[in-house]
């Protein structure tokens, strides 16, 4: 039963990351390779937050999501000034910088040694310490990260963002200002991914830059691509494939030093069979790369 | 009012220029057609004075502001709009809802003001109502939920000019408006570009086809590389023997 309940908080954390990538990718229709470097940024602000200042978890979740939001400036400013493709090297640079300070800020960070410690969660005198509780509590905020993301995908501003997505010259010359919905949108996003962030380093109580490397970010992209870009439940469709899949490698019985292997030659392979037979992804609107 | 015009503008791509030392002001209102042959510079000129190309010398202006080094989307929000000459539209949407996202100054259009939607539902009930005036005024009421994408060729060309006048915009540009258009919605549109004009509006239209030209144009505007070489009523300009055989043959 616990194991079950891990694999839903999983789940939860990682349709978090793909809703929250899917609002770049599917609904503004550019690739960001930095997604696990603003997960990692939420995690460490947020372990931080608690362990060395014994800030509430609400308190550091949202510390960690303001500090991803800005950091995103310093990356969208002036790379999503450029084309495309600019834009994806940029992203690419800062996830090999943030793993970078993440690996080696030994002061701050503790490098390779990572923070033991975070204690769980405890929100408005709730204490979360049990997976069934925290089931609850990752379901309360994928469900608001999902509320965030249809609110705005849905709104007028979504509509200039989808604009953006099919033709950005039309979008400019009716009067629309495409980089600052690019860098806000991007902001969104990454104080989206850096709540989970702060969900992944208060469940696990240990964070160490291993998980917030650019497997990770491809991982994520992966995740919104097969199960679909531009629609709300793709990334969700996404998650769940992808999270439950390698679970379900260990009951086929490979030895445990083959196991991660396979895994990526699986998630390899499954992209590259989407991207032939179902370039949308399982549900997906919008078919990226076109 | 302010009119649109440039000083000495210069513009080349590799070498070869594309306009060239072009000092033009246009009138406040009215229709204006620029004419001329396959690389005269006619759309150049275009896409510089409405920001999507940067000149090499020389300046844009609308009225005294100058306008040379502005984006393309604040100089929409200057009032002045464009359409191109390859259909743009957003296809994956309905008509109604490419009109609607040309509408200026939208609040919902703020990220905060998304998610909270405070006032958001008013106002786009204002918008759409104010995209469906539009929509049959260019005679595509019918049309409005049906994809962008699936409209046909005429259609969609109607459909830009709608998006265009939805951004309120005073000066409007539009690039070969009928080129390749059924007859029938051709004469719909040049009618419209007249009908544009009655509320003050400056009209400017690219075209090929001289007997469009000297339908609806007040002004016509001759160019050849790069450079104006004459400008004047059509009832003069095109019945000059040098610009007939030249343009009309």
């Amino acid at each position: 039963m616990d194991y079950a309940l891990h694999i839903l908080i999983f789940v939860g954390i990682y349709a978090i990351l793909a809703v929250s990538l899917d609002l770049i990718v599917g609904h503004g229709g550019f690739l960001s390779i930095a997604h696990g470097a603003f997960f990692g940024l939420g995690a460490y602000a947020s372990a931080l937050m608690a362990v060395q200042l014994g800030a509430p978890f609400l308190v550091g979740i949202l510390c960690g999501m303001a500090v991803a939001a800005i950091v995103s400036l310093l990356v969208s400013l002036p790379s999503l000034r450029l084309h495309g493709d600019f834009f994806v090297v940029a992203s690419f640079g800062f996830q090999i910088i943030a793993f970078s300070i993440f690996n080696n800020w030994m002061e701050l960070t503790r490098g390779p040694l990572g923070i033991p410690g975070i204690p769980q969660p405890e929100v408005l005198g709730w204490q979360v310490d049990s997976n069934v509780e925290f089931v609850v509590l990752v379901t309360v905020i994928a469900t608001m990260t999902y509320l965030v993301v249809w609110r705005i995908t849905t709104s007028p501003f979504g509509r200039v963002l989808h604009a953006i997505r099919e033709d950005e010259v039309v979008a400019k010359a009716m009067g629309k200002n495409t980089l600052r919905f690019k860098v806000t949108v991007f902001a969104v996003s990454a104080a989206l991914a850096a709540s989970a962030g702060g969900l992944y380093a208060h469940y696990i109580t240990y964070i160490d830059p291993t998980s917030f490397t650019i497997m990770e970010s491809i991982l994520i992209i992966s995740m919104v691509i097969i199960g679909g870009a531009g629609r709300l439940w793709g990334p969700l469709i996404g998650a769940i494939v992808l999270v439950t899949l390698p679970e379900l490698l260990r009951f086929v019985g490979l030895p445990s030093s083959m196991a991660a292997s396979v895994r990526q030659i699986v998630y390899g392979v499954l992209l590259v069979v989407m991207m032939m037979l179902r370039p949308r992804g399982l549900v997906g609107t919008y078919a990226f790369g076109r | 009012m302010d009119s649109i015009s440039c000083d000495r503008l210069c513009k080349s791509f590799d070498g070869i220029r594309a306009v060239a030392d072009l000092t033009l002001e246009l009138p406040e209102t009215g229709v204006v057609a620029i004419i001329g042959p396959n690389g005269a510079g006619k759309t150049t000129l275009l896409n510089l004075l409405t920001g999507f190309l940067r000149a090499d010398s020389g300046r844009c202006l609308l009225g005294s502001r100058e306008t040379t080094e502005l984006a393309p989307h604040r100089i929409a929000r200057l009032g002045v709009g464009r359409t191109f000459q390859d259909l743009r539209l957003i296809e994956q949407v309905s008509g109604l809802e490419n009109v609607m996202l040309a509408r200026p100054n939208q609040r919902g259009e703020g990220v905060l003001a998304a998610l909270l939607r405070f006032g958001v539902a008013k106002e786009e009930a204002a918008n759409r109502e104010e995209a469906m005036r539009l929509l049959r005024f260019v005679g595509l009421a019918d049309k409005a939920a049906e994809l962008a994408g699936e409209l046909s060729y005429g259609e969609q060309k109607l459909l830009t000019i709608a998006c265009c006048l939805a951004t309120e915009a005073r000066i409007l540009f539009f690039d070969e408006p009928v080129t390749g258009v059924h007859p029938e919605i051709a004469g719909q549109i040049l009618d419209l570009l007249c009908r544009i004009t009655d509320n003050g509006k400056l009209v400017v239209f690219i075209e090929h086809d001289i007997s469009a030209v000297r339908r609806v144009a007040d002004l016509v505007i001759v160019m050849d590389d790069g450079r104006v070489i004459t400008q004047g009523p059509p009832s003069e300009v095109l019945e000059r023997p040098e610009i007939l055989e030249a343009y009309v043959g």
